[in-house]
């Protein structure tokens, strides 16, 4: 597992192994606001950003502090901690320094903490024991994967707003059903690079 | 809080009887966590490859739900609001916890298959939401009837979703030593296992559950 490079993990994380079609992570947030191309863009940044710099900061914390201190089991509390004060931390920095990207930006960092994908990626990096590097490669395809998967499909929701949905299928069942076409077409990627 | 004599712990009047039952029936069915409210998918599609995995993580959410409801609730008056989501966290992480180190020492290749899903129990919405909205506001005991119930209302969709899944992804459902095949004539489609047919299986469940509920809406239209 060491030896794969930061790239390779990083476009198998974008492409093959996509953190919401192939590992459904970050669902909630994804069904709730991806009617919208913007809106989904704005989130996905954010997310992309976070994951990123949470993973990195996760795993020197789980590697430095945890590990040592034989404290493994703490990781899922630590981890969470982590999140939610980084979150909170972004969010001050950014209102302060840029208004701009606060406002861009600003609504979706809450909605963040308790977004399954970022976690979800901290757990994934302890668990398949990636280096630093590779880490912040992971951290940040998995986020960049994120972000095309849900403006993708927010792009094909708004479509379907003009539609003919057969009536019991409105809503989330219908975005079921696209999500499962475009992680069928992601399934076209397997073998291009492998991670496991 | 005042006891009453039909019901010790509950307080406000014959709670366990008429509201334990309608919390009940509320979390099971009329806004069952899952197919109604659409909350805690991630996982629920993740690990329902297999029936027994489902069984498990329905279990585990169980009884983070009973456990973090009971103590969220017990502590309602004490926890400041400001800070009430931070306390809900790390009560809820505590019980996932609590599940995942048992899963590692007594079924360790289950707790393989499940890989980060358990841990993931923190983030589901499900047990946050049940914390938030209804154990903050109500006493112990019908706080425990609520975390049952909503564990049982995800723990029932996600069985039939793995039974599904299994069944026609590898042609034959395997638990406890026991197994149902479909015989020669079904060729397993792979797909089901993967992804795309969690998707599909759990779009298509919804929509069922919609007719079942929604029969009059629709008739009104």
């Amino acid at each position: 597992m060491s030896d794969t490079s930061a790239m390779v993990i990083l476009i198998a994380a974008v492409f093959t192994n996509n953190i919401l079609l192939s590992n459904f992570l970050g669902m909630c947030s994804f069904i709730a606001c991806s009617g919208q191309v913007e809106t989904a863009l704005g989130l996905g940044t954010a997310v992309t950003f976070v994951m990123t710099l949470t993973a990195m900061i996760n795993y020197a914390i789980y590697h430095f502090v945890l590990a040592p201190l034989q404290l493994g089991h703490l990781q899922f509390i630590v981890f969470i901690a982590v999140i939610a004060a980084f979150v909170q931390l972004v969010e001050m920095i950014v209102e302060r320094f840029s208004p701009k990207l606060y406002f861009a930006l600003g609504i979706f960092l809450p909605l963040i903490t308790v977004n399954c994908a970022i976690l979800g990626a901290s757990i994934f990096v302890i668990i398949r024991e990636y280096t630093f590097v590779q880490t912040v490669g992971f951290g940040f395809g998995a986020g960049l994967g994120w972000l095309v998967a849900i403006v993708l499909i927010a792009g094909l929701q708004q479509k379907m707003r003009y539609s003919d949905v057969p009536k019991p299928f409105v809503g989330v069942p219908v975005a079921m059903i696209i999500t499962c076409v475009m992680a069928m077409a992601f399934m076209g990627f397997a073998g291009m690079v492998t991670i496991q | 809080m005042s006891n009453n004599s039909s019901c010790m712990t509950c307080g406000s009047g014959g709670l366990c009887g008429g509201k334990g039952l309608v919390t009940l029936k509320e979390g099971v069915w009329t806004s069952n966590p899952l197919a109604i409210q659409v909350l805690g998918i991630c996982s629920a599609l993740a690990v329902t490859n297999k029936l027994s995995n489902s069984l498990v993580m329905g279990a585990a959410l169980l009884f983070v739900c009973v456990g973090s409801n009971l103590f969220v609730s017990l502590l309602r008056k004490h926890i400041p609001h400001r800070i009430r989501m931070i306390v809900e966290v790390a009560i809820i992480a505590t019980f996932v916890i609590l599940f995942n180190e048992f899963l590692k020492a007594y079924y360790w290749e289950m707790s393989k298959q499940l890989g980060p899903y358990v841990g993931l129990i923190i983030t589901n919405c499900i047990v946050m939401g049940r914390a938030e909205a209804f154990a903050l506001q109500n006493p112990p005991l019908v706080s425990i009837v609520d975390g049952v119930a909503n564990g049982i209302g995800y723990g029932v969709p996600l069985a039939i979703i793995g039974f599904l899944r299994e069944l026609f992804g590898a042609g034959q459902v395997a638990l406890f030593g026991w197994t149902l095949e479909l015989g020669s004539w079904y060729t397993p489609n792979q797909l089901m296992v993967l992804a795309p047919g969690a998707f599909f299986v759990f779009g298509v469940l919804i929509a069922i559950f919609n007719v079942l509920k929604g029969d009059d809406t629709e008739e009104g239209n």
